[in-house]
């Protein structure tokens, strides 16, 4: 599992951004890339100083029920550790899918894009000065 | 063998005497209530109309397949008929109507083959007399079978304009999308409502959306676990869904019934759903001011 990601152009990248982890997913992506994502950001986010997470699968066309699991385990582990899992860009047909299996992620934050996930991450940072909020 | 050879040779001459008789027939079905009503316009037009039927009975007593509704000279009888008979079907007869009224067309035929006819206990009139009636009978078929299609065609137009129609997204606000739903939510709707919600969101960038139930009937759990469906793939996208216009009724069904939707946002109007979207997204409004012609 500790071996990086196979030869080929990973369909995974992950940007930080300040202190947030920019992790964009495209196409198709085999349990064990999930796998090795997940563990991938744990790390990261243990060393770095990390305050969230967002995760973009615009790009992605199928979830299964796996992926869906790794997803949901994914923003377990950052709440742990202290930070936030935003999931955004998912398309319209994934969503349904993902709903007729039943799969309606309950734990995890959603948003539309990137751009609104960034938002949301930012109105509610946690230990955020005292004083500060409203505004958004 | 012979009784094939007779039936035959009754079929032709049946095919030879429409041929002949042609005119005078089209003259008196064009009187006939199918014919009349539906060329109201011009006696010549329905007359043409007869004509053409008529030729297509004679190519098929002719062919000597006189039962067979596939037979191919019937195609013409389709077109023709069959359009004669939607427009009767559209207009809103019955089917038994339409069925009737062909019936009405076999007694002119007939009177004419009896007139031709002087021997009526001649074994061949009685045979050709025989094969008119069946091929009457499978004229009839035919357009009832037509009919029925016209039918069936309008009935799946008309459930897909439903489709379409009962499910338009409305802007709101910025941010803001509401379904007004109307009628019974099965699975076929209640799908198209979501693709058509999911992809409003994502062009309207909707924050909100509203599924207004005011025009729904009944709730009970199947529609209950439909609206909980589109609440939870509205939610994968990143938006809020929250479920207005409970009546009553509906609220106590729900209850009885045991369907939990704690984990959706409702409210009792459409204008308090609004009013509380607004709200999370910090829009503040004044209490209405009483100065009438308001200023925006």
């Amino acid at each position: 599992m500790s071996a990086p990601f196979s030869g080929q152009a990973s369909p995974v990248s992950v940007l930080a951004l300040k202190d947030v982890l920019l992790v964009t997913l495209q196409g198709e992506l085999h349990d064990g890339m999930a796998e090795q994502l997940q563990q991938d950001i744990t790390e990261r986010i243990a060393n770095n100083k990390v305050t969230g997470v967002v995760i973009d699968i615009s790009g992605v066309e199928i979830i299964d029920s796996f992926l869906g699991r790794v997803l949901a385990e994914i923003a377990s582990i950052t709440e742990l550790l202290a930070a936030r899992t935003v999931l955004c860009g998912m398309r319209p047909a994934v969503a349904i899918t993902l709903v007729e299996l039943g799969l309606s992620l309950p734990g995890l934050t959603t948003a539309l894009d990137v751009d609104r996930a960034m938002e949301l991450l930012a109105r509610t940072a946690p230990a955020a000065p005292p004083g500060s909020e409203g505004r958004s | 063998m012979s009784e094939q050879d007779a039936a035959q040779e009754a079929a032709e001459w049946v095919g030879a005497f429409l041929t002949r008789r042609r005119e005078q027939i089209a003259q008196r079905w064009a009187d006939a209530t199918l014919f009349r009503t539906v060329f109201t316009l011009s006696r010549d037009e329905s007359v043409e109309a007869c004509k053409t039927v008529i030729d297509a009975l004679a190519t098929v007593a002719t062919s000597g397949r006189l039962d067979d509704i596939t037979a191919p000279a019937f195609g013409t009888v389709r077109d023709q008929l069959g359009r004669m008979a939607a427009s009767r079907a559209w207009t809103g007869s019955s089917s038994a109507q339409i069925a009737d009224e062909v019936a009405d067309l076999r007694e002119p035929v007939t009177s004419v083959l009896r007139e031709e006819v002087t021997d009526q206990s001649d074994a061949a009139a009685q045979d050709s007399l025989l094969a008119l009636t069946v091929l009457m009978g499978t004229l009839r078929l035919v357009i009832m079978e037509t009919t029925l299609m016209a039918g069936e065609e309008l009935i799946e137009r008309q459930r897909q304009q439903l489709m379409e129609v009962a499910t338009p997204v409305i802007s709101l606000w910025e941010n803001i999308v509401a379904v007004p739903l109307i009628g019974t939510l099965d699975s076929a709707r209640s799908q198209v409502v979501m693709e058509s919600l999911l992809d409003a969101i994502v062009a309207q960038r909707a924050r909100y959306a509203i599924l207004d139930i005011t025009g729904v009937p009944t709730v009970d759990s199947l529609v209950a676990q439909h609206l909980m469906k589109t609440v939870a793939a509205a939610r994968l996208m990143g938006a809020e869904c929250i479920v207005s216009g409970i009546r009553p009724a509906i609220a106590q069904t729900i209850v009885q019934l045991g369907i939990d939707l704690s984990s959706v946002i409702t409210r009792a109007t459409l204008a308090d759903a609004l009013a509380y979207a607004l709200g999370q997204q910090g829009v503040e409004f004044s209490s209405g001011p009483a100065t009438g012609a308001g200023t925006r």
